[in-house]
């Protein structure tokens, strides 16, 4: 599907150009359109080169197993297939906490270690197994408690309140992580029926 | 909120203490240990360059054609006829495509429609509520080498699609009222 979606933006995209005449705007946005890429990945390095380190010394001292026991009950039901003791549980919680406090930057480090894991989980394979896609869809849902971001961009524009969407954004994240959960869970049960 | 505001300021300074506190207590060699880990960023981050190149050429070019306009501007009579509102429209669009286009969005209806209208609480609330789908698969299965990505990308699609919807009726029933 994706290599679907990735072909028809492009020649989409190239089509549009013909009819409207913005063939510059194009020759220009696949270089601008490189170079971010480039330049996110290299700002990459700092963050993810610190928070590995440090999720490794974590790893060392046992506090991602002690983490990942300490939400045992709730994740072993959404994550059946993992341990409850793997650390690949411990990453991914670690992921989702520093995603609910808006620390962006801090989790996609431990969302790829946890991916890692699960795909060593999987016997190394390069299809994407039930908890990965589970976790994802966790992810993309995104569980969020502090928009840091957004208050500031309130703050900016001189909110009388701009705390105010927390507790709406706390309510619409939860909904919407259950739905993807829910949602998940229906696409797995129709692919199991699928392969029967 | 001075609280919130306090505990996020605090809280990856005291992460990094208690870890480091903590490891050093258990006899972990730290900074070796460090290291060891930290090497492994540098790989990722250079093995994620493709994938990201890619995706994000593609976007651009979708982009800057204008299809992304007038994919907008198609949807746009469907979605008032089922009660969204136009203005959302473009951001509900955007936001599981690009994260810094759809922050970019935000603050402009922010601005335009000021932050304490129904508007401006509703892009905030959404920003808050979804998350950047495609990035996100991008880079979590390009580090890994996930080339068979199943239902995962179906499955964050429509789970966008809820947190937007939610977002909306939630806005409407916390604020218009």
């Amino acid at each position: 599907m994706v290599n679907i979606i990735w072909v028809a933006m492009t020649i989409i995209g190239i089509l549009f150009a013909m009819i409207n005449g913005t063939m510059d705007k194009v020759n220009e946005a696949i270089f601008t359109g490189a170079k971010e890429a480039v330049t996110i990945c290299i700002g990459f390095i700092s963050i993810l080169v610190f928070w590995l380190g440090l999720m490794r010394i974590a790893q060392e001292a046992g506090l991602l197993e002690k983490l990942a026991s300490l939400f045992k009950p709730v994740v072993r039901r959404v994550f059946p297939e993992v341990p409850p003791d793997h650390p690949a549980m411990g990453y991914m919680l670690s992921n989702m906490i520093a995603n609910m406090f808006g620390l962006g930057n801090a989790a996609t480090p431990m969302g790829i270690k946890a991916m890692e894991q699960l795909r060593e989980l999987n016997g190394g394979k390069i299809e994407a197994s039930r908890s990965m896609i589970t976790f994802l869809a966790i992810n993309t849902s995104s569980l969020t408690l502090i928009p840091t971001t957004v208050i500031a961009i309130r703050m900016n524009y001189g909110s009388a309140s701009p705390t105010e969407i927390v507790g709406p954004t706390l309510v619409a994240t939860l909904c919407s992580t259950i739905a993807a959960i829910t949602i998940d869970r229906l696409f797995y049960y129709r692919r199991m029926a699928k392969r029967r | 909120m001075q609280l919130i505001s306090l505990i996020s300021l605090w809280m990856i300074p005291l992460i990094i203490g208690f870890i480091l506190l903590y490891a050093t207590f258990k006899k972990v060699p730290t900074y070796e240990t460090f290291v060891e880990g930290g090497k492994e960023g540098i790989k990722i981050a250079i093995s994620i360059i493709p994938f990201l190149v890619g995706m994000l050429v593609a976007i651009s070019i979708f982009r800057a054609s204008g299809a992304l306009d007038f994919l907008v501007e198609f949807v746009r009579p469907a979605m008032q006829a089922i009660g969204v509102p136009a203005e959302i429209v473009p951001l509900s669009i955007i936001r599981p495509i690009s994260g810094t286009a759809a922050l970019g969005m935000t603050t402009d209806m922010i601005a335009t429609y000021g932050p304490d209208s129904f508007m401006g609480r509703l892009a905030s609330v959404l920003q808050g509520s979804t998350d950047t789908t495609l990035y996100v698969i991008t880079v979590y299965f390009g580090a890994v080498g996930i080339k068979k990505m199943g239902d995962a990308l179906k499955v964050g699609l429509l789970a966008d699609v809820v947190g937007i919807v939610v977002s909306i009726l939630v806005v409407t029933i916390f604020f218009a009222m």
